[in-house]
Parts: C-alpha cells; structure tokens; sequence
C-alpha cells in the first residue's frame, strides 16, 4: 500500500471560537510531487497542514493519505507517514540533547536499539548535524536547530515531509543550505511558506489558498506570472521573478 | 531583564559540569540518585536541636563535587542564591524558642538560635547535594534514573520537560520584560498592573506552546511514555558506591561523630 500521495476532498474545518478557517478544499498530490501551499496570513494554510496529520479533524469532508483516510483509528499508520516539520522548531525539540530528540521517534516506533543509532547517526547527517549530537537543542542557533527538526523527522523513514515555513527566520545562507538539502530529498513534499522564491526553486506544482479555498493550483512558473492572481490572493510574484530593480530587465535564465 | 537571563545561564552551567568525565560522571545515574535519596533521609531524620551531628554529613556533596570537577565556588554561589529561602523559613525560631540551651563565650544561646541554624545548615546540606547530583549527572540522566527506579512517568516526564523549558520560557520572559522596560523610560512601566498583565500573558503563551508541543510529539508516535534510548548499567562500582556511603550516613546519623571524635581527643589530652 503506498503512502505516497495525498487526496483532499471538499474539506472545510472551523475553529472552535467560530472562525472559518476552511471552506472547501480539494486536491490531489501524487507520489513524488513537491508542492508548495502559498496565501496570505490567516489564508489557512497552517490548518490545512493539520489536517494532513490529523490534529485536526475535518468538519467536512476528508483527507486520504494514500488510501487511508484520516481518522482516528488510522492516526498511527498516518503519522508514520507523514513526517511534519513544525514552524518554531522550538516546539519540535523537547528532549534534552539532539541525539535523544532525533531518537524519539524512532523508540516511539519500538525499533531496536541498534537500528535506532543507526537512523540517528542517519538522519543527523544528511542534515549535516552530527556534531551537534550531544549539545542540548537550546542552545543550538536559529539554523541549526532547524537542520535538527529536519532530522527528527528524517529519522521516522516517512513516505512524505510535510513542512510549515521552513525557511523562516534563517540567515541568507542557512536558507540557501536548507534549500538544497530539500532538494536532495525524493519523498512527496508538502511545503508551506511566504518564501515564494524557495516555493519556485523547489516545487513544480503550487496551490494557493486564498479564504479557505483553493483560489488556485497549477505549474508554480504559470501561477507566479500571474499578476492578477497574485494581487488578489495579497501576495507578489517572486524576487526571482521581477524585473531588475535598477534598470527594470528580467533576468536571463 | 538580566535577572533572568543571568540565572538561566547559570542553569545551563550546571548542564555544562553534568558533560563532563569523572570517575563520579560514570557511575550508573541510578547509584548516585538512590544514594542521594538516603542522605536526604539521613539528614531530614535529625531532630531539631541537632547541629553538631550534621557536619560530617557535608563530605558528601563535598567529596561529590570535588571528584566530579564542579568548582566551589560556582556551588557556594548557587546555595548563597537559594539560602534565603532556608533563612526566612527558619526566621521566626529565635523569636518564638527563647528556652536557653547553652552558653557560649558568656552569652546566653536561645533553643531557637540552635534549631534555626540546624534549618539553615539542613538546607545547604540537601541543596548541595542535590546541585552535587545534578552537576554530576544532568537532568535528563537524573529523570531516566527515576524512572528507572520505578517514579511515575508522570513525574519523571513532568520533571524533564519542566527543565527542558524553563529555558525557553525564561527567553520569553525576558523579551517580554525587555519590550516594557523599553516603553516605559526609566520608570516601572505602570507597575505591579502591568507585571500581572504580562505574567498573565506568559501563562498564556506557555499553554498554546504546551499544546504545540503535544502536537509535535504526537506526530512523532507519542503514546504517554517517553522511552529513553540511553542504556543503564550498574557495576559493582555501583553497588560499592550506593553501599559505602549509605552505610557512612546510618554511622553519621546514629552516632554523634563530632561528639565522639571531640570526647577522644579531649580524653586523649586529659
């Protein structure tokens, strides 16, 4: 059974002081896809994250993950397969070094000790962490602590990475590092952010939510030249994408 | 706001010394929280009077932190930071205990000179052993060692992610101090109002973090036991360690040490 792809059906979801973060959404995402989420703030964005990993549970309609729908009873399965990187990483890293945080899953998931070392020292450096083993995560910077985040879920093996702005708040160079670490990555991607410039660099495909719809979805170059789209959604093409600011050419690709 | 940032590094010190390899730094966690556990006994059982009797128990922390390569004078700086505590608890014995017990150069010592200096000294005594511990051991090993030991993982999880936060909970104190002192020029920003309003607000922001955090370790297969992937092991080395001293604290406490060195010697000279 692949867990690889993602059905979201007529979804709509309010919070319980009766805002209307969802009205209705669908898409599917297939196996491989790397797909970014772009809106406004307050568009619903981070709510439609939840929903994939089921701390939300939808008002109406439903969300599929591979064929299994998000439930209750299949929250397991699904958070094995999904691996979300929270926006502060600081809610991500709660246990006292970055080996034992990046460790948690793994024993959540009943794995030998052998095989749990083996995924640490794994996932620790794809991030290029494993110098940062021992040290506990606050005291770790702003760029670090997200390569570790990045880890823990890397360790849980999942079939698709679900990231809310994975790029905030990091210096020029650690978000160009981090970019190309997402690059490397083949699982089906899921990425949330204002970063238009890193939404056009990694993924292919964009859906923009807009009042909790999907005001639009399709090739991330065609939605990003799309002015009017843009405008009305309250965003802007990316840096990438305008014209130089000096003498108003377009870069030559 | 200084005061906090200042203590949460020094918290973060005592992390710095728990990193550290010693011969005290490799015992089992378990050994040096049991035998802990029986100093605190010890030293709580001794009755209200008792003074003279306590002092030998201080090689303990004493011999604790000089193995396991925690300066003194970072210790003596955190017991002089906490001692208030221990003053203001005991403050009210000299008033209330004016029995006199004993004379000492001519002056007349009240009952409740003794036993609010026996609080005081209890209270540097058990703190450093505990600073000792922590300093020796880390949190976190300290947390795995009681729940090992059979503690709750209420406790133990409750006690591990209460240290793990405290940092940043402080940071947004801070910050969060910061940004009124800056608004309110020297003066104490509308005062004790305000301070409510931001405590309030703290309490506030802790719960919507708690509750992130949750989210987070739900989605990391949390199922209300956090296993730890750290293997125990106790030694013979162990075994000694808990047996050697606790055995010294049950001599400390049934029989008076000072008393009986003090007499032998005096006997000695007579």
């Amino acid at each position: 059974m692949s867990h690889h792809s993602v059905d979201v059906c007529g979804l709509g979801f309010a919070y319980p002081d009766g805002t209307q973060a969802l009205t209705d959404i669908s898409f599917h995402i297939g196996h491989g896809e790397s797909v970014a989420v772009v809106g406004a703030n307050g568009a619903g964005k981070s709510t439609l994250l939840m929903h994939l990993i089921g701390i939300l549970s939808p008002a109406h309609g439903d969300v599929r993950i591979g064929e299994v729908p998000v439930t209750r009873d299949t929250l397991v399965d699904i958070r094995k397969a999904v691996g979300m990187v929270f926006q502060d990483p600081d809610d991500q890293l709660f246990m006292p070094t970055v080996a034992e945080d990046v460790a948690f899953g793994p024993t959540n998931l009943g794995l030998p000790a052998a095989d749990i070392a083996a995924r640490v020292t794994d996932a620790l450096t794809r991030v290029d962490a494993i110098h940062l083993a021992d040290r506990p995560p606050y005291r770790l910077s702003g760029g670090e602590k997200r390569a570790v985040a990045i880890a823990t879920v890397l360790a849980m093996c999942p079939n698709l990475l679900v990231m809310d702005e994975p790029t905030s708040n990091l210096d020029p160079r650690a978000r160009r590092r981090l970019i190309g670490l997402l690059a490397t990555f083949e699982h089906t991607k899921i990425i949330a952010t204002h970063d238009l410039d890193m939404a056009a660099d990694l993924c292919e495909r964009t859906i923009v939510i807009s009042n909790g719809t999907v005001a639009a979805d399709g090739p991330t170059k065609e939605i990003f030249a799309d002015d009017a789209l843009l405008a009305a959604c309250q965003l802007e093409r990316p840096l990438g994408m305008q014209g130089c600011p000096v003498c108003g050419g377009l870069a030559t690709p | 706001m200084a005061g906090i940032e200042s203590g949460l590094y020094e918290l973060g010190r005592l992390d710095q010394f728990a990193r550290l390899d010693s011969s005290v730094h490799r015992l089992d966690p378990r050994a040096k929280v049991i035998t802990t556990f029986v100093f605190l006994v010890c030293v709580v059982s001794f009755g209200r009077y008792d003074l003279l009797g306590l002092l030998p128990f201080a090689l303990f922390p004493v011999a604790l932190a000089s193995e396991g390569g925690l300066p003194f004078r970072y210790l003596g700086g955190r017991l002089l930071a906490a001692a208030p505590f221990a003053a203001v608890i005991g403050m009210f014995n000299p008033l209330l205990d004016r029995a006199p017990v004993t004379m000492l150069g001519g002056v007349v010592v009240a009952a409740g000179w003794v036993s609010f200096a026996s609080i005081v000294l209890r209270f540097l005594l058990t703190t450093a052993a505990a600073l000792a511990l922590i300093g020796t051991t880390g949190m976190n090993r300290v947390c795995s060692a009681l729940e090992r030991l059979g503690v709750p993982d209420v406790f133990a999880t409750q006690l591990l992610f209460l240290y793990r936060y405290i940092f940043v909970l402080g940071d947004e104190a801070s910050r969060m101090m910061r940004a009124r002192s800056l608004r309110s020029f020297g003066k104490r920003g509308m005062g004790l109002a305000v301070l409510g309003q931001i405590l309030g607000h703290l309490l506030l922001r802790t719960y919507a973090r708690a509750s992130r955090v949750y989210d987070a370790m739900l989605c990391r297969g949390f199922d209300g036991r956090i296993r730890s992937a750290n293997r125990l092991r106790f030694t013979r080395t162990d075994v000694l360690f808990v047996l050697g001293w606790s055995a010294l604290f049950v001599v400390f406490r049934l029989y008076n040490v000072p008393l009986l060195v003090g007499r032998a010697v005096t006997g000695l000279v007579g």
